[in-house]
């Protein structure tokens, strides 16, 4: 009895250490391997826009796209967006949904990002207000797009990706951009929207050091 | 169970902490690189997407 006792109650500890060890690999763990993909989608980003430009030039799926900024989030925030919206894609960074627009085209340039895990590009999309700035730098230009609105929508709520969100059948006249991430934290009941449109294009800032 | 495994690890004790921190670290690096990850894509819950129908298998964030 005492043995079964004893066994029962070290089966529970072990239990509580492997969850410990699990939640940790959930919110840290899976942050290094983000990390990890950033730092080589960066390299490999960068280096290509040092590269003579060709003409016919595609981005593939998974591999790095443009650079977002978010000026409110800290001087060091910026992560790569990736082409794609697949569970992979999205583990390496934010993504961008295949079809939507290219950041500064006429229409809608949409990014999806986790907003808990692997490393949470899109934690602090809560604390945007209207006015704020996000900056997208591609090969040649930055583009700075000011939050227009912020919405909580169910996660059906494809038609928020649309050209002119909310107007799917309607044609694009403006040049936007929409932040997509799940809400509330640490859950997937709903999404949080973050709109925005495009306020001015500079001169991409080549930085000294590459970040 | 532990004390089971303790008294059937060879050698005295400074022999038996080795085996018994390096079975514990083994143990630990199953669980983080094949079976965690595994795991999380199961009960993945943050979820970014926009999508019909609502995201329940492949595409996720």
């Amino acid at each position: 009895m005492r043995t079964v006792l004893r066994g029962v109650g070290e089966l529970c500890i072990t239990a509580g250490l492997i969850v410990m060890l699990f939640v940790t690999y959930e919110l840290w763990g899976t942050g290094r391997y983000t990390q990890g993909q950033q730092d080589r989608l960066q390299d490999e980003m960068l280096n290509g826009w040092r590269a003579a430009k060709v003409t016919t030039e595609k981005v593939k799926l998974g591999e790095g796209l443009a650079m977002i900024r978010v000026p409110r989030f800290g001087k060091g925030y910026h992560f790569v967006v990736v082409e794609g919206v697949t569970r992979a894609d999205l583990r390496k960074g934010p993504g961008h949904y295949p079809g939507t627009a290219l950041p500064g085209q006429l229409g809608n340039f949409v990014v999806s990002g986790h907003r808990t895990t692997y490393s949470a590009p899109f934690n602090r999309l809560g604390e945007l207000d209207r006015g704020d700035r996000i900056l997208i730098d591609t090969r040649d230009r930055q583009y700075v797009y000011k939050v227009t609105d912020r919405k909580i929508v169910k996660p059906s709520a494809t038609d928020v990706a649309a050209p002119v969100p909310f107007h799917p059948k309607r044609r694009p006249t403006e040049r936007l951009i929409t932040l997509t991430t799940c809400h509330p934290k640490y859950s997937a009941a709903e999404r949080m929207i973050i709109f925005g449109e495009l306020a001015e294009t500079l001169p991409r800032v080549r930085p000294a050091a590459g970040k | 169970m532990y004390a089971w495994i303790w008294r059937r690890l060879p050698g005295a004790w400074p022999a038996k902490t080795a085996a018994a921190a390096g079975i514990v670290l083994a143990v630990a690096a199953v669980l983080w690189y094949a079976l965690f990850p595994r795991l999380e894509a199961q009960i993945q819950f943050d979820h970014g997407v926009v999508q019909t129908p609502a995201p329940s298998g492949t595409p996720g964030g």
